[in-house]
């Protein structure tokens, strides 16, 4: 094994060490915070400290008891559903937006403002309205992170289109491309890496956004399963919610890297 | 010889905002023989690539007509191809790809096959067959602007635009590539327009060299005539007394007459 690999594993762990010490400090300081063996035996299964035996969450994910007692497996499930419903349609809508923006002036100067103005504002504040619309969970949860994802999608886009550079303008213009060829032949291909970049934002943006949204929603999906934690004092279910969503956000965050990285001719044909 | 390209009475203004226009270029007239080699020569900042961008279409002119085989130049068109300084191929597509889209796109009649053995034929003729499916960025700048030569010649423009097209290379690579260039041009006869700051590179490739006073309100100073013959080989041309007084008509022209300090 070389230097670096080594190193790669060794200090992560060292860090371990170190917060499960903060961790189990703190434990010892507040009432009912669990510490991290009885937390491990929550996750995986066991006999606790107070000497009671369990069967851990994430050792049996995928149980059905009824329609509001299932598996974490089942709840990342709907969250995922969810979270794939809202990014697609905010790519759908996005692109074309940020292609637009990007390539008339006017539009920018139409849409900057809006632009800007929307982007920062919390899901939280937008879910009460969608809610008040849809009546819906599902709809609601999707149209929260549709409104809250978009923003990453469209600019980036935009930002892509404005990068393509004149040389290339030129050269499509000496061979008398139509605007479609424009944007198929040129345009399109230089704002992928840029497009890219947004919908992997955006993504994050959409894994952050669901465990708010679903809190405040209910029914089924891993945020309404942490906060149904808190209101049954299972404390040690909050920590285990949030590695879990921690480790997915992180997945999707890699695939989309991966993603990005094969729609990238700069980083294409090189070894 | 029948008139082939010329341009009447060209001016180029640039809008200041508060202030008068610059005037870059003022009352071009040329005219430009078919088959014919020319080359724009002059210091930085004398609007030779504005002319040529008019020429293009990818500028217009204020003022003035440019007209090709009896029509007037409006806006960009392939019978124009251009090779960039900067070579500007299209950094996601292979050398083949590349020309593939411009001939695709000029010669949408092509089958398979003609399309395939048209985009080949041009890249042998500067020598690439074996870079044919490497990316641009896998290639170097000497190789790439030969792609931009060929990519230029397969569509089988009238006349060829050339902007400074060695200018980015290195003087060992640049040598090379005019003697790919004259080599071509063997072939392929068609009229050529370069624009050049390089003495030597003007007198070896052309038949007339074009030479611009300096801007604002550039113009065209003197035109020289090259009356060497082809093919040209530059190690004999450095004794030959026609070369030798066409490089000091240049150099005189640049240097004493429209001298120009770097501000």
């Amino acid at each position: 094994m070389n230097k670096e690999l080594v190193k790669k594993i060794f200090l992560p762990l060292v860090v371990l060490v170190f917060v499960l010490q903060v961790w189990s400090g703190i434990a010892s300081l507040v009432n009912e915070f669990p510490t991290p063996s009885d937390t491990y035996i929550a996750a995986f299964g066991g006999v606790t400290s107070a000497g009671d035996e369990l069967t851990g969450v994430l050792s049996n994910p995928f149980y059905v008891n009824n329609q509001d007692d299932k598996g974490i497996f089942w709840q990342l499930i709907e969250s995922l559903k969810r979270v794939f419903a809202g990014f697609v349609l905010a790519i759908i809508v996005g692109v074309p937006l940020g292609l637009f923006v990007g390539m008339s002036k006017n539009a920018f100067y139409a849409l900057n403002p809006f632009i800007q103005i929307f982007k920062p504002v919390s899901p939280l504040a937008w879910l009460p309205l969608l809610l008040f619309i849809f009546q819906d969970i599902n709809m609601t949860a999707i149209a929260t992170i549709f409104i809250t994802s978009i923003w990453p999608i469209i600019i980036n886009t935009a930002l892509g289109v404005k990068s393509v550079s004149e040389d290339y303008m030129n050269v499509a213009k000496v061979l008398r491309f139509t605007s479609m060829e424009k944007v198929i032949q040129i345009i399109l291909p230089v704002s992928v890496p840029y497009i890219f970049t947004g919908m992997r934002l955006s993504l994050g943006i959409a894994w952050l956004v669901i465990v708010a949204a679903e809190m405040l929603t209910g029914g089924i999906g891993i945020g309404f399963w942490i906060w149904d934690a808190y209101n049954n004092l299972n404390y040690h279910h909050i920590i285990i919610g949030i590695i879990v969503v921690g480790l997915i956000g992180y997945l999707l965050d890699l695939i989309m890297g991966k993603i990005a990285d094969y729609f990238d001719y700069t980083k294409r044909g090189r070894a | 010889m029948s008139k082939f390209l010329s341009l009447e009475g060209i001016e180029k203004r640039f809008p200041i905002s508060g202030k008068e226009d610059y005037v870059a270029v003022t009352d071009v007239n040329l005219e430009i023989k078919e088959n014919e080699i020319i080359s724009i020569i002059g210091h930085s900042g004398c609007g030779k690539s504005t002319l040529l961008n008019m020429i293009s279409g990818l500028d217009a002119q204020t003022s003035g007509a440019i007209i090709l085989e009896n029509h007037h130049i409006q806006g960009p068109g392939p019978e124009r191809a251009v090779v960039f300084q900067n070579h500007s191929l299209l950094p996601w597509l292979s050398v083949y790809q590349n020309i593939e889209m411009a001939v695709k796109k000029v010669m949408p009649q092509l089958g398979a096959h003609e399309l395939r053995q048209r985009v080949e034929h041009y890249i042998s003729m500067v020598n690439l067959d074996h870079a044919k499916d490497k990316l641009p960025g896998e290639i170097s700048g000497g190789m790439k602007q030969r792609v931009g030569i060929a990519r230029a010649l397969s569509i089988t423009p009238k006349v060829l635009l050339m902007d400074e097209p060695f200018g980015a290379l290195d003087s060992l690579t640049r040598a090379n590539l005019q003697e790919h260039l004259m080599r071509i041009q063997q072939k392929v006869q068609n009229t050529v327009v370069i624009i050049t700051h390089d003495i030597d590179e003007a007198v070896l490739l052309s038949d007339r060299v074009i030479m611009m006073t300096n801007g604002p309100q550039a113009t065209i100073g003197e035109i020289l005539e090259v009356n060497l013959p082809r093919p040209r080989n530059r190690v004999e041309l450095q004794q030959n007394p026609e070369y030798i007084r066409c490089r000091e008509a240049i150099l005189s022209f640049l240097y004493e007459k429209f001298a120009k300090d770097d501000e």
